[in-house]
């Protein structure tokens, strides 16, 4: 079968990808906040794996994880809400999770499950490449799942072809040298960073996240990439606003 | 089996660099780079420079004499709470600081525990003129007031850490996301043997001045350069792992390695991660730590805020796995008891890390000829506050 991932680049309008923590603000808020993404015209959906100790994440997606872990999600229960909604979502549904909770569900049993259960892909932001190649990528591919890889302003441009050559899916971009977090606005050091990757032409579809807050945000990096991400401050914006208007962020970040 | 870091940077199963991409560059820089710069004449003769005569290396291998005769064994004390400073830490910053120098790093981050390791990162910034920023948990920094006020006298800012338990394991989570956000200009100088490889082998490389010195020390009173147990505290491992370095692959010598149980290994409240851990990945490295099934870390328990860590450094990991080691967990208030008993037997205050390994003379036994060497890790003057209220003193 054909991984949703691919398809959703086909598109001509730029992707806009949203995170979320499963099981925040309430354990079963998932299903809900992926059928409005789905509505409000969102391209891809990442939902997270809380983990408690989530290192590359800035304040808001470590509280989020903390909040969704003390509500009771696990694993087990993620599988189970995704493979509830699955059926009515027509978009990919990628998971972010670290790679402990990872491990002690069992890779072999992890891969299998989220063949099952529907989803496309994967990113582990401490699954280092090296390893990924030597003791993961056979299982993915017999799965059909994706993983993908970050890339950031210190990635070397031999490490960013080598990362573009194993890639499939899409490389995510990390838009400047920080944890996960909010921010209203661009540098020019990033922005110089943004177009010397595109002009790298690299063969895989890139994705900027970190720091994608609003319409300009989205609209600058989306300049220079294929789409982005948001999360942080979508968390920020159902944390205060609740789930039921989802589709006024969307419609505010793709100014329609 | 051999007991050293292999090529790729494990210790048998355990060990690696799990690490986020953004942390690609700089650990990398430091692999690449770690062995010729420590191996180079010029930063050899800095670094024992400033062990013999800022430190004040070598420590003494004490033979405590009074503990000898009671539990009838040849008990030695190697003197690490007589470094500058008070504890093992200092033997890795001192290291890491003319590593970080070499390195062309201007602005230096730690995290902290029982603020010991703080203390000797702060110190070594201030020798250097180096910016210095340590991560403590909100916790220890109430349990460890001295060593707070010590590290703002050496020009340090310290950061409180308060997320999860407020402790150890959260304070280096933010010195991994300062790095995170500060790649170029920054080295963080990791306190124990754990994190990302080259981590692991670089500091039980600065620490192994201890099993060093102890080589020559002990040939000097025994006739003979080993002895029959070594015995150290882990919290991260690096005092042990000091310790351990030159006599890991001699089989002559046993080792025990000592956890602290906190209020039972069984109460829910604990850090003995060998006996309450599995196979996963902390802080960067694979290694045994504790944790729910589902695969979320587990908030530790000790009142030794210097080993109250939910994992154990990927070597220490191993050495339990493969029996070279014996394991042994204390619970805090035999701990505390022995902070008393050293004291009033040998005149030596310890730290309540340290503590913990004299402890297992109340269930072990030995032969009258043993020769037996604990390691000294620390002095107690951080703890007197703990002492004062559980004792009543
Ligand atoms: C005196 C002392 N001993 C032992 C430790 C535990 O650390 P490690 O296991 O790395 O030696 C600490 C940590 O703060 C300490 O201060």
């Amino acid at each position: 079968m054909k991984n949703r991932i691919d398809g959703a680049f086909k598109k001509e309008k730029k992707l806009l990808s949203i995170y979320f923590s499963a099981g925040h603000p309430n354990l079963n808020d998932t299903s809900y906040i992926i059928k409005k993404l789905e509505l409000s015209k969102v391209d891809m959906i990442e939902i997270g794996l809380p983990f408690s100790d989530p290192i590359a994440d800035g304040p808001t997606i470590q509280k989020s994880s903390s909040k969704a872990l003390k509500n009771g999600m696990s694993t087990e229960i993620l599988f189970k809400q995704i493979e509830n909604i699955r059926k009515e979502i027509k978009i990919p549904l990628i998971v972010m999770g670290y790679l402990n909770p990872i491990m002690q569900y069992g890779i072999k049993k992890f891969c299998k499950k989220c063949e099952i259960v529907g989803i496309d892909g994967l990113i582990i932001p401490d699954l280092p490449v090296d390893v990924y190649n030597d003791e993961y990528k056979f299982l993915f591919e017999k799965h059909g799942l994706y993983n993908m890889f970050l890339i950031t302003p210190q990635t070397s441009p031999e490490r960013i072809r080598f990362i573009d050559k194993v890639s499939k899916g899409f490389i995510y971009m990390v838009s400047s040298a920080s944890v996960t977090g909010a921010k209203s606005d661009f540098n020019k050091k990033q922005i110089d960073y943004f177009s010397r990757i595109k002009s790298m032409k690299l063969k895989t579809p890139v994705i900027v996240g970190f720091g994608i807050s609003n319409f300009k945000t989205f609209k600058t990096a989306t300049k220079y990439t294929n789409g982005a991400i948001i999360g942080s401050a979508f968390i920020n914006y159902i944390e205060k606003n609740g789930i039921q208007k989802i589709n006024n962020f969307i419609k505010d970040i793709l100014n329609e | 089996m051999n007991y050293n870091i292999d090529k790729k940077g494990y210790y048998g199963n355990f060990g690696g660099a799990f690490i986020p991409e953004m942390l690609y560059p700089n650990v990398t820089e430091l692999k690449k780079n770690y062995l010729k710069i420590i191996s180079e004449k010029d930063f050899q003769k800095e670094f024992n420079d400033l062990l013999e005569k800022y430190v004040g290396r070598p420590t003494p291998l004490y033979f405590a004499k009074r503990l000898s005769k009671k539990y009838n064994a040849k008990i030695y004390l190697k003197r690490e709470d007589l470094c500058h400073t008070g504890a093992h830490k200092i033997n890795n910053t001192i290291g890491q600081i003319l590593l970080a120098k070499k390195l062309g790093k201007n602005r230096i981050i730690a995290e902290t525990g029982a603020g010991q390791h703080g203390v000797a990162t702060a110190t070594v910034c201030a020798l250097m003129g180096i910016e210095c920023i340590v991560y403590m948990g909100e916790l220890d920094i109430k349990r460890q007031a001295p060593n707070v006020a010590r590290m703002k006298m050496l020009g340090a800012k310290v950061i409180a850490a308060k997320s999860g338990s407020k402790t150890l394991k959260d304070a280096t989570n933010e010195a991994i996301r300062d790095w995170i956000n500060n790649p170029v200009d920054t080295h963080y100088i990791i306190g124990s043997v754990v994190g990302p490889h080259p981590y692991p082998d670089m500091v039980a490389r600065f620490q192994s001045v201890i099993s060093e010195e102890i080589k020559t020390q002990l040939k000097e009173t025994e006739g003979r350069d080993y002895p029959d147990y070594l015995i150290a505290c882990v919290g991260g491992g690096s005092n042990a792992a000091g310790l351990y370095y030159h006599y890991l692959n001699d089989f002559r010598v046993r080792i025990i390695a000592v956890e602290a149980a906190g209020k039972g290994i069984d109460s829910g409240e604990s850090a003995a991660t060998s006996a309450l851990g599995k196979e996963g990945i902390i802080h960067g490295s694979k290694t045994l730590l504790m944790q729910t099934i589902d695969g979320q870390i587990t908030e530790p328990y000790s009142i030794s805020a210097g080993l109250d860590y939910p994992g154990v450094g990927p070597l220490h990991a191993h050495l339990y796995r493969s029996k070279r080691a014996e394991f042994i967990s204390i619970p805090d208030q035999e701990a505390m008891d022995w902070g008393l008993t050293l004291s009033q037997m040998e005149g030596i205050i310890p730290a309540i890390e340290t503590a913990h390994a004299f402890a297992i003379l109340e269930s072990k036994q030995f032969k009258p000829n043993d020769i037996l060497i604990f390691n000294c890790s620390g002095r107690g003057d951080k703890d007197l506050e703990t002492f004062i209220n559980y004792f009543k003193l």
